[in-house]
């Protein structure tokens, strides 16, 4: 194995040290003794805060929205995303590239005008800012993920698999059930946590499509505007973090030795 | 089995099956006895694979009608066929046990889980598998992995087992080997085997009729021996074994009456009498060699057994050709 250069090691250093030191402050302020206002080093460490968040209504509602929508959107998403997928990847019709980029756009799309198209969608037809409307803007960008995964294990599945099913007795059904889910099943749940984390932490759309209704990252957005206990919001962030980063790491070690085809037993 | 108001195992009626412009199977009339080991035999793109996928189900007719044992299949798909294949890449389910894979078939038709078990054993035991059921495919070599798709397309107990180049990715020792089980297995079981491939020598050895494919259409159906010796057509002559193709104009040379002939290369002789010639290439293939004569402006074939001794090229021979030798074909 060779040695990367020195500069180029310093760089990937450095690259890292960027992106993961702001998250290490907000795990070392979610300690700090002095709530108004951020200071380093922090005059003092105590765990009172975590208490204060566990003490806090607001927080377990806006926990439990987040967690609700997350998995309605994810349910959503695992259901419209296979469909979309298993018609792409097994079948040729008129319109299907059409078809593909369509499915993929929202997430490529910026969160903004989604959100903006929504909510004027929703003010046409007149419908009031609810649960769904945001399970709604969250499944847009969470069907995508789904999607991706499925399509990619079905190009990889070979097809001879589902023929060999049909050959041997079992119908559409039972095709789908014992021989098509069992191959996409680590790619549906690594796509569901991918989807559920997305979810979890969206604040775009969800700001144009909720209402009155604080989702977790919306709680937290609001209440950074406000001087006092600033570290709960800290302890909020942390625990999202966690939330957030294990379905993540998770679904990276499901799909990450399914590279050889399946199927292709030779 | 010549008669023909008996039943066939398999029968197309001028079926065709387009895909796009491309006329991959164009108005094919074939009946498959009961009881035969079928070859369809052709190069890659002649319909033959096509042929094997509407026998199954897999694709449907744009014209014409196909029956398996007089029951017509218009439109029956492939869970009620009472067929089974043998894939080219197996296709054996990678998620499941080798024993689950050869139950597959009576799992998803209900059958109990002690019974269906059971009769994988008995499946496994035929292909000389047994004590595999708990290992996965992945765990198999390539001819074990054969021997398991097998096992599993017969434990339904097909009319008629399609077979999908079922030696391809085999190496040598082992297809021939194969061929040898394939065929003693199909003799015991009674069931009509129906085996596409590309290599004649493989639908020579195992099959007991041939149907030799060209651009969608079967060109020729017979007996090994007959399509080997009599073949129809310049396209059958070349195909399936390398045979000289003589033109009318080179048979006068040659003291034939004019007209197309099929002349096999190991029918000539080389030796003190006959026309002069020269040798031009010269493949040397271990029992015999294999080389090619000018003779004026013909070229022809010859193979000579390799203890006639070496022959270099540019030396001079005389080739008989005996009375016979020559088969004419249509044009």
């Amino acid at each position: 194995m060779n040695r990367a250069p020195l500069g180029l090691r310093i760089a990937a250093a450095a690259g890292l040290l960027f992106l993961h030191l702001p998250l290490a402050l907000i795990f070392l302020y979610a300690f700090t003794t002095e709530e108004r206002s951020y200071q380093f080093p922090p005059p003092g460490y105590t765990l009172e805060w975590f208490a204060v968040a566990w003490n806090r209504p607001d927080i377990w509602a806006a926990l439990g929205l987040s967690v609700r929508v997350a998995a309605t959107a994810t349910a959503i998403a695992l259901v419209l995303g296979t469909l979309a997928a298993a018609a792409v990847a097994r079948s040729r019709f008129f319109g299907r590239d059409s078809v593909t980029l369509l499915i993929i756009l929202p997430i490529a799309l910026p969160g903004i005008v989604t959100g903006i198209a929504l909510r004027s969608a929703y003010s046409l037809a007149d419908i009031p800012f609810s649960f769904w409307t945001i399970v709604v803007g969250h499944a847009t960008f969470c069907i995508v993920v789904v999607y991706n995964n499925a399509v990619a294990r079905l190009r990889r599945t070979s097809g001879s698999l589902v023929e060999a099913s049909m050959d041997l007795g079992a119908d559409g059904f039972q095709t789908f059930r014992h021989v098509v889910l069992p191959q996409l099943s680590t790619a549906l749940l690594a796509g569901g946590m991918l989807a559920f984390a997305l979810s979890f932490d969206e604040v775009i759309v969800t700001t144009f499509t909720a209402g009155q209704q604080t989702t977790l990252p919306i709680w937290m957005l609001s209440e950074l505007i406000r001087p006092r206990q600033r570290p709960v919001t800290n302890v909020v962030a942390a625990m999202v973090i966690a939330v957030t980063f294990l379905p993540i790491l998770a679904a990276y070690y499901l799909t990450r030795d399914g590279d050889r085809i399946a199927g292709q037993g030779k | 089995m010549t008669d023909p108001a008996a039943l066939s195992a398999v029968r197309f009626r001028g079926v065709s099956r387009h895909f796009g412009a491309t006329r991959a199977v164009d108005g094919v009339d074939l009946d498959i006895a009961p009881g035969a080991f079928f070859a369809m035999l052709g190069p890659s793109g002649s319909g033959k694979t096509t042929c094997l996928r509407l026998i199954a189900g897999f694709e449907q007719p744009d014209a014409g009608s196909i029956e398996i044992f007089g029951a017509p299949m218009t439109g029956v798909p492939p869970y009620r066929r009472s067929v089974n294949t043998v894939f080219q890449d197996y296709a054996l389910f990678p998620h499941m046990t080798v024993g689950a894979n050869v139950a597959y078939g009576p799992m998803v038709r209900g059958v109990p889980r002690a019974e269906r078990e059971a009769r994988a054993r008995e499946l496994l035991a035929l292909v000389a598998l047994s004590g595999f059921e708990d290992r996965r495919p992945a765990q198999l070599s390539g001819g074990q992995r054969q021997r398991v798709a097998l096992a599993r397309a017969l434990i339904n107990e097909p009319k008629v087992l399609l077979l999908d180049e079922p030696l391809g990715a085999l190496d040598l020792k082992l297809r021939e080997q194969m061929q040898v089980e394939l065929k003693s297995l199909q003799r015991r079981l009674g069931i009509t085997f129906v085996f596409v491939t590309h290599d004649q020598s493989e639908a020579l050895s195992m099959a007991d009729r041939i149907a030799v494919f060209n651009e969608g259409r079967i060109v020729q159906v017979g007996a090994p021996d007959e399509v080997y010796e009599r073949p129809q057509t310049r396209f059958v002559a070349d195909f399936v074994g390398g045979s000289n193709v003589v033109e009318p104009d080179a048979a006068e040379r040659l003291g034939l009456p004019r007209g197309l002939y099929s002349l096999r290369p190991e029918k000539i002789r080389l030796g003190e009498i006959g026309f002069a010639g020269t040798v031009e290439t010269t493949l040397y293939q271990g029992a015999q060699r294999r080389v090619v004569v000018a003779v004026g402006s013909d070229r022809l074939a010859v193979v000579a057994p390799a203890e006639r001794g070496p022959l270099p090229v540019g030396s001079a021979v005389r080739l008989f050709v005996p009375p016979g030798a020559a088969h004419r074909m249509e044009g």
